[in-house]
Parts: C-alpha cells; structure tokens; sequence
C-alpha cells in the first residue's frame, strides 16, 4: 500500500524532524499488514515480517504499484532529497507551487492520492501539517484523525490507531473504517529512526490543478526570524506559575535563566493573570518545550500545563506543596518556597563561578 | 460587522484526567465546565470587533443542554445572542459537527427574524449545502450560493478544542460555505479591503489577507479575554438561549476506549526542604551537565 507523507521543509530545504517523525510513522503504517498482506503472511510468514519497519519485501507487488512511503514535498526537493532516502521514502514529488498556500496545498495532496490510490496520507501535527490535512479532509469529505501516535491495518482493513486527547495526556484508542485514512501524527509522540538499508527516492515532479479559490489564500509575508533563545527550543528553561505571586515577582527566574543560558517560561495562570506575555506560557495552549532541565518554580502541574513541558529531559520541581501534581510528573523536587529557594540558588551558582 | 463564534464545552481537568469505569469517557463527576481557551479569546475578538465596527456578536454551541452555562458565560462576556445545538450527551465528529454549525448559520439566513425559532431546515428540500462528496462533479456550486445568504462577516473559532483537538471544524465550515479561512491566529486586523490575519510559524511571522466573509480560527495569547461585568453577567442569566436540535451521523471514526498514558504517576526524588535543599540542588544541576 502507498502512504504519502507530506515533508515540512526546515530553512536550509532540508526536512525539518517534524517530519522524520512523520516519516517513521509512515513507514510504520505502510508495513502493517492489510487485508492482501494477511493472507500471503497465513501462507509464508516470511512475508509478513518486518524487523526495520522500512519498505519490506511484500511492498513490491501491490496493485502494480511500488508501495511504502511516498513523500510529498512543495517547491525544491532536492536539499530534502539525502533524508527522504535515509528515512525510507521511495518516492517523492515536488509540487510545482512556491509559497504557502493550505488549500492548495491539500488540493495537491487531494490529486496525488488519488493518481496513486493512496491508502493513507499523514502529516506531521503541526500548525501548517494540521491546517493541510484538514483542508484535505473538506477537500474530500473524509474523516481526519489529528495527532495519532501509532496507526496500522488490521485484517479487515481498517486502521487501528492510537491518538493524543487533551494534547497527549489522555490516549484514545479508534477504529477508521475508510479509505484513504488522513491522519496527522502527534509531534513529540514517535521517535525518528532512519531505515537499515537506505535506497535512492525517485524524485518526481507534479504539477496540481488548481481553481483561482485554492489560492485566496496565502501566506504574503514572513517577517524576520526573531533573534535570541527561543522557549521552544531552549536547553533550560526556569518556568514560574502563581507561586511567584505576582507580576513583580519574575525577577529572580530571569536572573536564574540567564545564569544558565535558559529562558523564562510561565504556566497558564499567569498569563491568564497578564503578569506575562502570552508568548512565555508553557502549555497545551501556549508553546511545547523540550528542554534537558525544565525547574518549574511554584507551578502547580495542571494537565495543561505538563501538555507543553513533558517532553523535557529532566523536570525538577520547587513547590510549597508536596502534594502539589507537579510531584508526581517530576524527577526531582525541592519542598520549599521558591522565593527563598531561588536567591539562595542563585547565590550558591555565583559563588561556584567566582 | 456581523459575527458568529462557535465554542465548545470541556471539563475542567485541573490537574489529573480521569477515565470512567467503562472506559469511554472523562470522569466529570468531580469537575467544573468551561469553554476551550482559544475559545474564549475568539469570544472576546468578536466583542472588541464589534465595539469597535458595530454589529453584534452571536455564539453558538453543540452540545448537551448543560452546554447553556457556557454559552451564559460568553453572553457575560458580550456576545448579543446564543444558539444551542442540543444534543443527548453523545460524542459528535468534526463532520456532523461541522454540518451542524453550516446548517445553523445558513438557516438564520433563510429565516430571518420572521420567527424567534427557527425551524431546523429539512435536509431533503432545503438548500443547506452537505459536505463536498469527492465524487461529484464540481459544476453547481451550493456552497457560493450559501455565501452569499450568509447573514455573518466573520465565524470565529478556536483553533482546535482541548479535549478532541481535532483541528478542522472551522476549515470544514469554510469549504462547505465556500468561505475563505485562516487557522492558529494570534492578530487580526479588519480592514477596508477585508481582513488582515497574523500568526506565529516557526519563530516567524505569517501575513494573511483576505476577503470577507471568511472563517478564522484563533489562538489564546491573541487577547487577554476581560472579566465578565456584573450587568453582563445580569444580562447573560435573563437572556434567552434559541435551542435546535440537529442529527448525529457517524463518520467512519469510531472510539473504542480512553485511556491515561502509562508512566503519568511516579514521584519525585525530594532533593530537601527550603533554601537548604539548595547544595543538593546545585549537585543536580552540576550532574545533568547544566551548569558546565
């Protein structure tokens, strides 16, 4: 069965992880056996085994066509070229579009899957993946299942699969009975691994139909990339919530964050508050991050909340409570009020490097 | 200008998500309710737009009956009328969903004013556009003559509900309506010329704009939503709320369970108490490699 995948391009045109991700997921989905792969694996086992979850040995000879993961890439393919082999995707196609355009984009997507009778589309769970993949859905009034963490054929066809509630801390598990399944894959969920026996992509040039309506839509500008750490892909960041008290009260973190070359992030209340800007808050509606350290000060751990911060290496807690949810998600915790912790931290680090 | 904004009913989980006995649903039995938080801020988008272009603001919802709290609290807020899509408690698709809302916002249009409840359309005889089939030929185009009925500027929506987070209602309202649409929007300007709409993509900044009427979805952090008054809440609890009552339809989607993610439940390694935790804190730190 062919499964594309739509590629996110990282700045340098090369494929952003997101999409690796995205990618391994698909891999995944496209060896699972279906309702033609059960029956010959019932006669040679041999043929429905899989170790590397690349394109397997069954992929060759299903309805003519190559199978596995064909990606799908918008504008120049060829810097993304050396990963989508690395990362098991047959073919590609470069969409003969520049720009960002959602609708024409799921239109180009809508036109692909069927020339090729996909039986899946996936994306990577992000603003841009989320927006195409629903668009694809309007598009051919399919069902689309976002942020699935593992998906595969059964016996009868339909898709088992896996997906993210509350942004991950709740798991749903659903049946998709039709075809072609468009799925987005949850972000953080599956970890990108490269296939064992990487083989050339055929890289193919497709050009969509598009109506003038596809393209009302498009993104004009892109400003500059803003300049200095950001939450999202900061190494350490010094997160505060209500225990901090009040809008005067960040001084401390910023200095802490500074000290390790981290950042400031906030929880919900606290934004909700107005003490800080929208953009700092760490969360299920604000930004994910994926620190090595995440010290969250005085922040309680509401399931929205530990949605934007899970995925950190390491959670060290300082809270009053130590009943406080945050306890129970963290790896380490100091009992305590931060507004004493912290100085003394602080001060205790100055004196180290002095 | 004349706006619609669609919110959505979710528990308030607080700090741990319980799932009842048979496994299909969130324990709610201990919880308050709300409405999604990106939600709230397309509620509160909609009212400074009207208070600074004139119009006014509808909001609707589907949802149980208790659903009409929430739509009370956006009344509070500022929002002129409510609408409740009722249903029996089920869970409803983003597809049904989305015809549900198509339905509404268009039958308003059919039926404007002559009757303080409006009866739902009869999708046998009324034009009321059904999703696009992906077969059918595109040469009638329901969804432009929809448009053009539409008795709303703008439909607002949040950019995905925190429970399902299912990420498309609104861009399903938009193609059954023929409505351009922008999703995850954090500024949004309404110009002369239509709408200008801004969000954050990989630490840069997107530029939309288009023409209205369109759909726009928004993110928290577009504005910080105001406290109800109390003459809004006055208002909001004397207010009637118009109830219709739309037909689920399966999908092809079916939940078979919920479930908690395993690993949710360890316990931190207590590094100590108070400012005297701080060597052993300074340890760690020194240990992962931070402080190097």
């Amino acid at each position: 069965m062919t499964v594309l995948c739509l590629i996110e391009q990282a700045v340098d045109g090369g494929v952003a992880d997101v999409s690796l991700r995205a990618l391994t997921f698909a891999r995944a989905l496209a060896a699972s056996s279906g309702p033609w792969m059960y029956q010959k694996a019932a006669s040679d086992p041999s043929n429905g085994a899989f170790t590397d979850g690349g394109a397997g040995p069954t992929d060759t000879d299903v309805a003519g066509g190559t199978g596995g993961v064909a990606a799908v890439v918008f504008g120049d393919a060829s810097a993304a070229e050396p990963k989508l082999s690395e990362y098991g995707a047959g073919d590609a196609y470069a969409v003969e579009l520049t720009g960002y355009a959602p609708q024409a984009w799921a239109r180009a997507l809508a036109g692909l899957a069927a020339e090729l009778s996909a039986t899946a589309v996936v994306a990577a769970g992000t603003d841009h993946g989320s927006e195409v993949m629903a668009h694809l859905g309007a598009i051919t009034g399919l069902p689309m299942v976002a942020n699935c963490v593992t998906a595969a054929r059964n016996a009868e066809g339909a898709f088992e699969l896996v997906r993210h509630r509350w942004a991950g801390s709740l798991l749903e598990d659903a049946v998709l009975d039709v075809t072609p399944a468009l799925l987005t894959v949850a972000v953080d969920a599956v970890a990108a691994a490269p296939v064992a026996e990487p083989a050339a992509t055929a890289v193919h040039a497709w050009r969509p139909e598009l109506d003038d309506a596809d393209l009302l839509v498009r993104a004009t500008e892109s400003a500059e990339r803003s300049a200095g750490v950001s939450l999202a892909t900061a190494r350490v960041v010094v997160g505060g919530g209500r225990g901090v008290g009040g809008p005067d009260g960040f001084g401390v973190l910023e200095e802490l964050a500074g000290l390790l070359g981290g950042v400031v992030g906030v929880s919900r209340v606290v934004t909700s508050e107005g003490w800080r800007p929208h953009k700092q808050q760490v969360g299920q509606t604000g930004t994910r991050i994926t620190p090595e350290l995440y010290l969250a000060c005085g922040i309680s751990g509401a399931i929205q909340h530990m949605a934007g911060c899970l995925s950190s290496k390491h959670i060290v807690a300082i809270n009053t409570d130590p009943d406080a949810p945050i306890i129970s998600r963290a790896d380490y915790a100091v009992i305590g009020d931060l507004n004493q912790v912290l100085p003394a931290l602080v001060d205790a680090i100055r004196a180290r490097s002095s | 200008m004349e706006i619609a904004v669609c919110v959505k009913r979710v528990p308030m989980v607080g700090g741990k998500i319980v799932v009842t006995a048979d496994g299909q649903d969130v324990d709610t039995r201990m919880s308050g309710f709300t409405v999604s938080p990106h939600e709230e801020c397309a509620v509160e988008e909609a009212v400074r737009l009207v208070e600074r272009h004139g119009g006014s603001v509808a909001v609707l919802t589907l949802g149980p009956p208790a659903a009409a709290d929430q739509l009370r609290d956006m009344l509070a807020l500022g929002a002129t009328r409510a609408v409740l899509l009722e249903t029996d408690g089920r869970e409803w698709g983003p597809i049904a969903t989305a015809e549900a809302i198509v339905a509404e916002v268009t039958g308003a249009a059919a039926d404007p004013a002559t009757s303080p409840v409006p009866a739902l359309p009869d999708p046998a005889t009324s034009p009321v556009p059904a999703l696009p089939d992906p077969a059918a030929s595109p040469a009638p185009d329901p969804a432009a003559a929809a448009a053009s009925n539409l008795p709303y500027d703008l439909l607002l929506f949040g950019n995905e509900a925190a429970d399902t987070g299912d990420y498309q209602v609104a861009v399903r309202v938009a193609h059954a309506l023929g409505l351009p649409c922008v999703t995850g929007i954090k500024n949004l300007e309404v110009t002369d010329a239509g709408a200008r709409a801004k969000r954050e993509y990989r630490g840069t900044e997107e530029v939309f704009d288009i023409p209205l009427p369109a759909v726009v979805s928004v993110k928290e952090g577009i504005n910080l939503p105001r406290y109800p008054s109390l003459p809004g809440r006055l208002r909001a609890k004397r207010a009637t709320i118009e109830t219709r009552a739309p037909q689920w339809r399966a999908d092809g989607l079916t939940k078979t369970g919920l479930r908690v993610p395993a690993g949710e439940s360890k316990r931190a390694e207590i590094l100590g108490n108070g400012a005297d935790a701080v060597p052993a804190l300074v340890a760690l730190l020194d240990e992962l490699g931070i402080l190097s």
